[in-house]
């Protein structure tokens, strides 16, 4: 696929909860996005706008109620279950505002764990977890589980996790909300380098207007709708 | 692309093991507890099974013991007119009904290769040879002539056996034992040779010519190995007169029990020669109103013990195992726990790409590897405690017991916590699975 295509289609995409009962709720209504390979979006919204629920779409985790959602020439619509598994597994890194990084486990081991479900050699899950985190500035820090590490470096090894399989889409979901904005600088810098140098396609979900600003489009979300979509700078802010 | 590899699952397994270890321990204790028993009382069984058969083969396996039984009799009406089965009228056997030797003589005939020897139990009793203040305990019974049997006589020291005549005139000589003539003849057995002794039993008196001395075998002697802890001295051994001499003085020629040895070289079939022998006896009882003849040997009962004791065995093992079923309960319950801990773990697993299967398998062979770990320290607990076991009746029965756990039951121990894992692993695996990756990374 070459720089530019489309790499997620998505139209008049709806999603309902609690379908059939009294309590049926419409959380987006009828979203329309298309995004580029290589591009560096954000998404900003109110807290209750239906961000998490369409970067769940977005990322394969559920699946629209209605709509069409075409990501990388695959059908979402129709993929099963094991299909949507495979699709994380191998096009989508998740960075989650929590890290979400397995307790018991070492950094190294976390950022193995995508390539176990890739059924890749042990010896070359060892070998790329290492590349990763040391491109993370982690290299020290391999062997020390997650409550050994403080947020930023948690988020570190949480990208470098998302990194593992090579995915097209990197999709972050508040990134930098639970860091200092010191250190979620040092975070948005590593996405903009991951943008840079490896031409990777980044949806950065964010309320922070500052951050937002920095990414080539800025997509704003209010109440399940896009209200506005423009460019952003696209560079990187200058602390 | 489905499946995480299964060492790498196994590694998993451990791992999460490994960091609740308070909690693995305590939820292995059930499979523990219920694959230790198990083993335990298979290990306690075998041990006393294999004990059982050893003493009652090597006392003989090769005996078939035959007597008499009462016909059954018509069902007799009472008064009323009412059918009344009531207890079978007893009626004593005469002279009449008792096997005679013309019988045993034809049994002998019959079968000369089969049959070593044939026994009769005729006994004067038991009683004491007193010479000044010497003295010797004896029992006193009667031999049949050597027609009766293939068996080597035991060991002549002095003297020599009966003769064809002692036998048919049943004369009033005796073969007495090495010890009797320790106690009596200091030892001398040609002194002893002709000499005429009296033996008393109860109030009655009973006059004997020593014509030989033989060897007074103890090995084969279950009293006598029973008696071990009395003196020589004090040993009872047996006084062999001609069984013509005893029946002459008691009046009575048929013998209501006979034990015949068989060779177990040319008997294969026990069962098969039982009914043989019964066949040929059942000839003279044909027209005998009251009663038949019966045969049967040591090893149906040994058969009938044996299933007994088996069947002992499967019902305490069943009582075993319901403690394991109580521990795969546990496990069950402590692998739902464990899943709702790791909700988030299990939604993190799943947006990083891992399929329903793949969540599935972890689980389930976390379970297992808690079942097969419980299972091996169930099974290394059982065999101590069931040695343990055979180490206490040793020390009570004082004989040498052989523990023996079998490895079909270590097997069986192995496979059914396999099983067990799997099993009560499934549904809790199934639930990890099934979950939702949104809810599951939502959960806090």
């Amino acid at each position: 696929m070459a720089k530019g295509d489309v790499i997620i289609d998505m139209k008049n995409i709806v999603k309902r909860y609690f379908i059939g009962q009294p309590n049926e709720l419409e959380v987006l209504h009828g979203i329309d996005l298309q995004v580029h390979e290589g591009e560096f979006v954000a998404i900003v919204g109110q807290s209750g706008s239906g961000k998490s629920t369409l970067m769940n779409v977005i990322g394969a985790l559920d699946r629209p109620t209605e709509g069409d959602y075409i990501l990388d020439g695959v059908d979402m619509f129709l993929a099963p279950d094991d299909m949507l598994s495979d699709i994380r597994c191998h096009k989508i890194g998740f960075v989650f505002q929590t890290y979400n990084l397995v307790a018991r486990n070492t950094a190294l081991k976390n950022v193995e764990l995508p390539m176990l479900y890739a059924n890749t050699t042990r010896s070359y899950r060892n070998k790329r977890a290492k590349e990763l985190l040391t491109m993370m500035g982690m290299e020290e820090r391999m062997k020390h589980t997650p409550d050994e590490l403080s947020g930023g470096q948690k988020q570190r090894v949480a990208i470098a996790r998302a990194m593992a399989n090579d995915p097209a889409i990197i999709l972050a979901d508040e990134p930098t909300g639970a860091l200092d904005s010191q250190t979620g600088r040092l975070i948005m810098d590593i996405f903009h380098d991951l943008h840079e140098k490896q031409g990777k396609t980044i949806i950065l979900i964010t309320h922070s207007p500052e951050l937002a600003e920095e990414c080539e489009t800025v997509m704003t979300l209010k109440d399940g709708m896009f209200i506005n979509v423009r460019k952003g700078s696209g560079k990187r802010a200058v602390l | 692309m489905e499946n995480v590899l299964f060492f790498e699952n196994i590694m998993l397994a451990l791992s999460s093991l490994r960091s609740n270890k308070m909690r693995t321990i305590l939820t292995m204790l059930g499979i523990i507890i219920g694959i230790g028993s198990v083993i335990c009382i298979d290990t306690l069984g075998n041990s006393l099974t294999k004990t059982v058969t050893d003493t009652m083969e090597s006392s003989g396996g090769n005996t078939i013991y035959l007597s008499l039984q009462q016909k059954q009799t018509e069902v007799e009406s009472s008064d009323s007119g009412m059918e009344f089965r009531g207890p079978r009228r007893m009626r004593e056997a005469t002279e009449d009904d008792k096997f005679t030797n013309e019988m045993l003589l034809d049994l002998t005939e019959t079968f000369p290769e089969e049959i070593k020897n044939i026994q009769v139990n005729s006994s004067l009793g038991s009683g004491q040879v007193k010479i000044g203040s010497e003295y010797a305990y004896v029992e006193v019974s009667g031999i049949l002539p050597s027609e009766f049997s293939s068996a080597k006589p035991p060991e002549i020291l002095a003297g020599s056996e009966f003769d064809d005549q002692a036998y048919s005139e049943g004369r009033a000589v005796a073969m007495v034992s090495d010890y009797f003539c320790n106690n009596l003849y200091d030892g001398d057995y040609d002194k002893a040779l002709g000499e005429t002794i009296e033996v008393t039993i109860g109030q009655k008196y009973y006059s004997f010519t020593i014509s030989g001395v033989y060897k007074y075998d103890t090995g084969d002697n279950m009293m006598a190995m029973m008696a071990a802890g009395a003196s020589d001295y004090d040993t009872q051994t047996p006084i062999y007169v001609p069984i013509k001499n005893i029946q002459d003085k008691i009046h009575e020629y048929g013998y209501e029990e006979v034990t015949i040895l068989t060779n177990s070289e040319k008997v294969t079939n026990q069962d098969a020669f039982i009914s043989d022998v019964k066949d040929l006896l059942d000839k003279y009882y044909h027209n005998n109103k009251y009663f038949q003849p019966t045969a049967f040997s040591m090893s149906s009962i040994f058969e009938e013990f044996t299933t007994l004791l088996n069947s002992v065995k499967a019902v305490f093992a069943g009582i075993a195992a319901i403690s394991l079923l109580v521990g795969g309960i546990g496990v069950m319950n402590i692998m739902l726990v464990s899943i709702s801990e790791r909700t988030r773990e299990i939604g993190t697993r799943k947006a990083l790409g891992a399929s329903n299967s793949s969540i599935r398998t972890q689980f389930i062979v976390e379970a297992v590897v808690l079942c097969l770990i419980g299972g091996v320290l169930g099974i290394i607990t059982g065999i101590l405690l069931g040695t343990g076991g055979v180490k206490i009746m040793e020390y009570f029965s004082q004989s040498e017991i052989s523990a023996a756990p079998s490895l079909s039951s270590i097997v069986i121990a192995v496979v059914f916590s396999l099983i067990i894992g799997v099993f009560f692993g499934y549904y809790p695996a199934n639930k990890a699975a099934k979950m939702n990756p949104i809810d599951a990374l939502r959960y806090e």
